[in-house]
């Protein structure tokens, strides 16, 4: 009898080779295209609901649509060579879903947070999100049409963002550029790995 | 007093549900597949990216005991669980290990509702967790330079 089991899974072991990406930003920002831009797969959703559990800190008030009461996240996968799989997440857009942000950010490796420069205030709240939580993150300045260009510079000044933090251009509807926005990520989190086993090697 | 509507391992000895108003049915309809059940002494096993394996003897075992009880139904195995149509798809899906979100995505239903039957099964020894390493001491340069050198080559 043959063996249905595809040898193609990740080597045995204790832990998994998973790693996880998130996305952050605004709504409409760009997180779900971004996903899809890299992932190796159409880009899965699922949803968590609302359990008494979280209702403790969610203002079901403020919701007009009480039928609302899933909070869904866009995500897709990259395989890589060496068998490691990484993850890469769209965080809920809204303030509400905060409880959800815990559980995404819970062993993230770091975070980008889309900007689009004409709401640029609909960063702030992932921007003190990544600060408080010590998540290694970027920022990457989505490119919309019509928006006047504003310099990545001018873009750090506004967010009030210190200088080791990347700022990049980006435009996520193309994959070389997305794949990009995911590259100087991982070269930030490898940066403020080393810079924390030498704290002096950075200069805040 | 089990039953096929037992509520399992866990339901005892936790606080009564809370009801909300009556608009608010949609926040606990999912887990009426769970006997109501929202959390799992074992939930705190299935992180996001945590990938989960069928044990593959247990559930030929499973599937066995299945077949005994159907030719003898009524009133005799009491004790023996009865698992959901969902229990059997999570077996089914993770032949080859698959990541916790991507089951509940799968079974498109809510990651609350998928932690408790990854518990039940947990519970039965049905399946294997394998948990992602934690992110303090994972990510050596050597690693970060081969997903970045991955990324690149996608």
């Amino acid at each position: 009898m043959e063996s249905v089991r595809s040898d193609a899974g990740p080597p045995p072991g204790d832990s998994a080779l998973t790693v996880k990406i998130l996305v952050a930003g605004g709504f409409g920002v760009g997180k779900t295209t971004l996903v899809s831009a890299v992932s190796e797969i159409r880009p899965l959703r699922t949803e968590e609901a609302l359990t008494e559990k979280s209702i403790g800190i969610d203002d079901t008030t403020a919701v007009q649509d009480k039928t609302t009461t899933t909070v869904a996240m866009d995500f897709g996968r990259i395989t890589l060579p060496n068998g490691l799989v990484l993850f890469v997440f769209g965080t809920p857009g809204q303030d509400r879903f905060w409880f959800m942000w815990d559980e995404l950010a819970k062993g993230a490796l770091g975070a980008v947070v889309l900007v689009d420069t004409r709401r640029l205030a609909d960063c702030f709240a992932s921007v003190d999100y990544f600060e408080r939580r010590g998540v290694p993150f970027i920022i990457g300045v989505n490119r919309f049409e019509g928006a006047a260009r504003h310099s990545p510079e001018q873009v750090r000044d506004a967010l009030d963002l210190p200088s080791y933090v990347p700022v990049i251009d980006c435009d996520v509807r193309d994959r070389e550029s997305a794949k990009q926005v995911l590259i100087t990520l991982v070269e930030h989190i490898m940066r403020s790995m080393s810079s924390r086993r030498d704290p002096g090697a950075l200069t805040h | 007093m089990a039953g096929p509507h037992s509520t399992g391992s866990g339901a005892a000895g936790r606080r009564p549900p809370v009801w909300h108003d009556e608009s608010n049915g949609p926040v606990v309809r999912p887990y009426a597949l769970t006997g109501g059940r929202t959390d799992h002494q074992l939930a705190e096993q299935f992180d996001l990216v945590a990938l989960i394996v069928t044990d593959e003897q247990a559930a030929a075992g499973l599937a066995a005991d299945g077949d005994a009880a159907e030719q003898v139904p009524a009133g005799s195995g009491a004790s023996q669980w009865a698992p959901e149509p969902e229990h059997e798809m999570i077996l089914a899906l993770c032949h080859t290990p698959l990541s916790v979100v991507e089951i509940a995505s799968e079974l498109e239903l809510p990651l609350g509702v998928v932690r408790v039957l990854l518990g039940d099964l947990l519970d039965r020894s049905l399946i294997q967790v394998r948990r992602p390493a934690p992110v303090a001491q994972f990510p050596s340069e050597r690693v970060l330079k081969e997903v970045i050198d991955g990324i690149r080559a996608l």
